[in-house]
């Protein structure tokens, strides 16, 4: 496959995203990639923060970027002072509040990114994240309970609501903590 | 030095292991990238915030061991020299951007070199494993060991909904890149590769050469990963991932069969060709040992060549790396003189060999 850059070289660096189905790809060599941006020599091989930053571009949905222009130019971290424009010039965050801080833009970018998804599933820090730990824990419980009845695997199920109880218990608990 | 000394001096002891279908698969990978909650990311912090970091990461983690990765030893780049983070960038134990950008980075290796936790690159922790052969879940179980660890002391940037907070959008969720080192000659002889590129990108997949800054996958070495990390689990992403290698190496193995019945002889023949200009040439660039490399290493694969150890392209591919040729040579070398550098530590390599014969 040629470069659809240059048309000589042949292509190494492939892209490809699927957005709600529609699919763009792109496929250029090292060089071209470079000169476009879409790879830096310098960063590591995945980098794709200078294809990221293309994403914020107002061309892509014009409409939508101009009611939201004014707030968007307002918006800053207060914890480390990033700017949205900032933001969307460079690609990337300065600090984990800035992820609150421009929360309501993130949606779009984190569908174009991560084939339409935006919220974590996965692994949960044990300590700084112990009570959403526990909750995921407590879902997690839930849906076997419901996989155990269904089966009818009584005495399992008997023990898995046993569980979910003492779980619920020390999770009142933390929240009453918080709260006093 | 003798080469010998050298040889077992540069090459990650990890590397020198065999692993589950290392025929096709060199290596398998797993990353995860994690920050600390209070602190701004490496990009945007300050002097004074940066050092703050190494000093707690030092302090908490200097000679420490976890599992059998033993007394990680805390390498501050400041205090190396060029062509030594050169070297740790050509074993993979540091990232190009830890070793030029980051004045304030550092690294946790492990005495085995199988672990490596980066310091101050683009995220303040990023925390890599390496396993010979196809050993994906085995790398992502240890990785997640490795995680908790580090959980016990830094107090991790995570947010319920987003997941693990990293500084670019293309990380955050999981945090989590899996990526597989695959020779891939078959495939490349027979052109099929560039038709299951593009299936393979569909998919959320990553194809690239390890060679950086050439313009092909030379030595046919490829590297695949995932790139999406948010909304999916770890072991999902390591399924998918591991569901398309194995794809590709049922295909690789196909290609092989294929070339071995229709045109054995001309198989043998560019292997030979290329044992040839490895063991007798004067003057050799890197592009061109690449290719070499590869055909000989498909050459032992195949049968073709029984005296040397199929460990010869692991070893040879980061050996004629230009920094590590400047250590071997104790000096700075031009690309004309690398290059004549080169062909003797390769003929030597060879020699090396056909000395233990007897």
């Amino acid at each position: 496959m040629e470069c659809q850059e240059c048309k000589q070289n042949p292509a190494t660096v492939h892209f490809a995203q699927v957005i709600n189905g529609e699919k763009t790809e792109v496929h250029v060599c090292q060089q071209c990639a470079m000169e476009k941006g879409y790879v830096s020599q310098e960063d590591d091989a995945y980098s794709l923060h200078h294809l990221l930053s293309g994403l914020f571009n107002p061309k892509s949905d014009e409409t939508h970027q101009q009611s939201h222009k004014t707030q968007e130019t307002d918006l800053q971290c207060d914890k480390c002072g990033m700017t949205y424009q900032q933001f969307a010039k460079i690609g990337k965050f300065g600090c984990a509040s800035c992820y609150h801080t421009f929360a309501e833009h993130l949606n779009p970018l984190f569908r174009k990114v991560h084939s339409g998804n935006t919220a974590h599933e996965g692994k949960v820090p044990k300590r700084v994240g112990s009570d959403i730990y526990q909750r995921k824990k407590l879902r997690d419980l839930k849906v076997t309970l419901q996989q155990a009845i269904a089966e009818e695997a009584f005495e399992d199920a008997a023990e898995i609501r046993d569980e979910i109880r003492s779980l619920e218990k020390d999770l009142n608990r933390y929240e009453e903590r918080d709260e006093s | 030095m003798s080469l010998e000394q050298f040889i077992n001096e540069a090459i990650s002891p990890w590397l020198k292991e065999d692993g589950p279908d290392s025929d096709i698969v060199m290596s398998s990978r797993v990353r995860l990238a994690r920050n600390f909650e209070q602190s701004p990311f490496p990009l945007i912090a300050d002097e004074e915030q940066m050092e703050s970091i190494l000093y707690f990461m030092e302090k908490e983690f200097n000679h420490h061991s976890y599992l059998q990765y033993k007394d990680l030893e805390f390498v501050k780049m400041a205090e190396l020299k060029q062509v030594e983070k050169q070297v740790l960038v050509e074993k993979h134990l540091i990232s190009p951007h830890l070793a030029d950008k980051s004045k304030h980075g550092a690294a946790l290796i492990s005495k085995n070199e199988q672990v490596s936790i980066m310091v101050n690159e683009e995220d303040h922790i990023r925390a890599q494993l390496y396993f010979p052969g196809f050993q994906l879940e085995k790398a992502l179980e240890q990785a997640f060991q490795l995680d908790d660890w580090l959980e016990e002391k830094v107090d991790y940037a995570f947010d319920e909904h987003r997941g693990y907070l990293t500084s670019c959008p293309t990380n955050v969720g999981t945090g989590l890149r899996a990526s597989v080192m695959m020779h891939l000659p078959a495939l490349a002889i027979t052109r099929k590769i560039n038709r299951m590129v593009p299936a393979i990108n569909q998919l959320g997949l990553v194809v690239r050469g390890i060679y950086g800054e050439g313009s092909e996958a030379l030595g046919n070495i490829f590297q695949i990963s995932n790139q999406v990390t948010l909304g999916r689990s770890e072991e999902d992403i390591i399924d998918d991932l591991k569901g398309v290698v194995d794809k590709l190496i049922e295909h690789e193995r196909h290609a092989r069969n294929l070339l071995m019945e229709q045109s054995e002889l001309e198989l043998e023949d560019r292997v030979f060709r290329s044992y040839g200009i490895l063991q007798h040439s004067r003057i050799i660039e890197s592009k061109e040992t690449a290719k070499c490399l590869s055909d000989v290493r498909l050459g032992i694969d195949l049968g073709f060549i029984h005296d040397i150890p199929k460990s010869i392209l692991n070893e040879l591919v980061v050996l004629t790396q230009p920094a590590f040729l400047q250590q071997y040579a104790k000096k700075m070398l031009t690309p004309n003189e690398r290059d004549v550098f080169r062909a003797s530590l390769i003929r030597e390599r060879f020699t090396l060999e056909q000395k233990e014969e007897y």
